[in-house]
């Protein structure tokens, strides 16, 4: 039977991703993708996933949505207070639910989070992603967020026969550690190590495309430099000397002058940034950066790893 | 011919590498841009993800996974390599002359509201405008800003115009349009500050077809002023096709 789930209430910005698009760049397609890629493949693992399938990324305020049969979901990164049908679900945690009403509420902690769902959203793949590319208007539903009424498609799942809510006891928390400096590679820009001098406020402006901070403004340059290729990380400094760094809707190139890129490990931090949010950065070298990014990498395996062994124990 | 410019490389991501050719727009530099990401293409590295071309340098996206001085170490010996053998690794202009691309526009009126007083701003009749712009060769330097808008290099320097102080809130699709010293076509409706001269019935970029794009970076591009019938004939060819 074709599951479906229904959009009641969408929520403040609750889009369709996956880990993005490659391969297009050239044609000025942006990469997208889940802000914090880790995250939704392990939402991914907890539902017994491939971790490349389509999550709704939700956005400071989550949607209500009707499943219209069962579901095992799970819901990886800042604090939710979800509902189903009144009654409280964990996150982080694999979640079996029936037919019914899952109430996400409003994030704490953080600014956004990742819901999978068994079988994934079964949109249509749009340049190999089914990830939505907000600026491009296409993948995803539509191209854009979702909408009261929408009616997404979900894909072949495990086959649940539940009549109530159903979660084990534990939980994973792959969360940063939000209070230390995000860490940065400096270009060789007059202003690139300033940066890390200065305290910065996240602007209410921020979105998908990028971080826009506040603060005693940098010496800039002013005006559009030749445009050079850009990149999700790409700290920008535009004319107002109120740096920009680029997410994962990050346009392909740009004219702005370059203070450098914030390092792959930090960037899943840069997602649950919230407005108003004081932000501080510190310069590392490439083999720091070399050396955090396979951290990452062998800290989010192990997590991987420890879900599937207590999954496999439920 | 000359040898082709030296590059310096320097960090883009974590996972992407910058080849920098120069800093100004120049037609050398772009050739030099897009002769290098023929080879670095041809040379098929299996950590490679993406390429992105611009005006005076190159973007090189790998596999997040591999030491990112490896990649470093195969874009120094393509870069080295390129130096001592430069005149054969430019694409020969024969080859060029095959793969011109010549895109229909329909100048002024309701689909150039920018024709006449784009005109009257460089001196010209909109007659002399339209047979200037008409007539350039044009290379796609570089696609972005938005998914397929191509910037072309090649405009006539006497028809360099500035910026909208202003820039319009909507750009039909398919409005060609003069930026500074360059032409660049919007893909999509969208806001600009570009002044529009006309407009093509093709779409050039559509993410569902299978080559979305109508355009590739490095391609030769003409422009065949048509007439209003010509441009409905294109519009409903392409809508059937569609």
């Amino acid at each position: 039977m074709r599951r479906n789930l229904h959009v009641l209430s969408p929520g403040l910005q609750t889009t369709v991703q996956d880990r993005g698009r490659s391969g297009w760049r050239h044609l000025g397609v942006a990469h997208a993708g889940a802000l914090d890629a880790d995250a939704a493949a392990l939402a991914n693992r907890l539902v017994g996933n491939d971790a490349g399938a389509a999550v709704l990324e939700l956005t400071l305020r989550g949607p209500t949505l009707r499943f219209d049969a069962p579901a095992r979901i799970a819901i990886v990164g800042a604090s939710a207070s979800a509902r189903f049908d009144g009654e409280r679900v964990g996150s982080g945690r694999p979640v079996q639910l029936p037919a019914g009403t899952l109430e996400i509420g409003s994030l704490r902690g953080g600014a956004r989070a990742w819901l999978a769902i068994d079988g994934g959203i079964d949109v249509a793949p749009v340049l190999g992603s089914r990830s939505t590319d907000l600026r491009g208007g296409f993948g995803g539903l539509q191209g854009r967020a979702l909408r009261a009424g929408d009616v997404l498609p979900l894909g072949r799942g495990l086959g649940l026969d539940v009549d109530t809510p159903d979660a084990p006891a534990w939980w994973i928390d792959p969360s940063h550690d939000a209070h230390q400096p995000i860490r940065y590679r400096p270009s060789a820009h007059a202003a690139a190590t300033a940066l890390a001098r200065r305290g910065w406020t996240v602007s209410a402006s921020s979105n998908r495309q990028g971080l826009r901070l506040q603060g005693e403004a940098l010496a800039s340059p002013g005006g559009d430099g030749v445009s050079e290729p850009v990149a999700p990380g790409t700290i920008q400094l535009p004319a107002d000397g109120c740096p920009i760094v680029l997410l994962a809707d990050a346009q392909t190139v740009g004219g702005y002058a370059k203070l450098g890129h914030v390092i792959a490990a930090d960037l899943p931090r840069l997602a649950q940034c919230v407005p108003g949010q004081p932000l501080h950065f510190a310069p590392v070298d490439g083999a720091t950066a070399h050396r955090l990014a396979c951290a990452a990498r062998a800290r989010i395996a192990r997590i991987g790893v420890m879900i599937d062994a207590r999954l496999a124990a439920v | 011919m000359s040898p082709p410019p030296a590059c310096d490389i320097e960090a883009l991501a974590d996972d992407a590498w910058l080849l920098r050719f120069g800093d100004r727009i120049d037609p050398d530099l772009n050739a030099a841009v897009h002769a290098m990401a023929a080879r670095l293409r041809a040379s098929n590295p299996s950590w490679l993800r993406d390429l992105v071309p611009a005006f005076a340098s190159l973007g090189v996206f790998f596999d997040a996974t591999v030491d990112p001085a490896r990649v470093h170490a195969h874009l120094l010996a393509l870069v080295e390599a390129g130096a001592s053998d430069g005149p054969l690794s430019m694409p020969s202009r024969k080859e060029a002359e095959n793969s011109v691309v010549e895109i229909p526009v329909l100048y002024g009126g309701e689909h150039g509201p920018d024709l006449e007083s784009s005109a009257a701003e460089l001196g010209l009749s909109p007659d002399e405008l339209i047979r200037r712009h008409a007539a350039g060769d044009y290379t796609v330097a570089m696609i972005g800003f938005a998914p397929g808008f191509p910037y072309l290099s090649g405009l006539d320097p006497a028809l360099a115009l500035p910026r909208l102080a202003t820039p319009r809130a909507r750009v039909e699709a398919g409005s060609v349009a003069i930026g500074g010293a360059q032409t660049g076509i919007y893909p999509r409706e969208s806001p600009g500050g570009w002044r529009l001269l006309g407009r093509t019935p093709w779409a050039l970029f559509d993410a569902t077809r299978e080559l979305p794009s109508r355009l590739q970076p490095g391609d030769r591009v003409r422009f065949v002023a048509i007439d209003a019938d010509g441009f409905d004939r294109l519009a409903a060819q392409q809508d059937a096709s569609s």
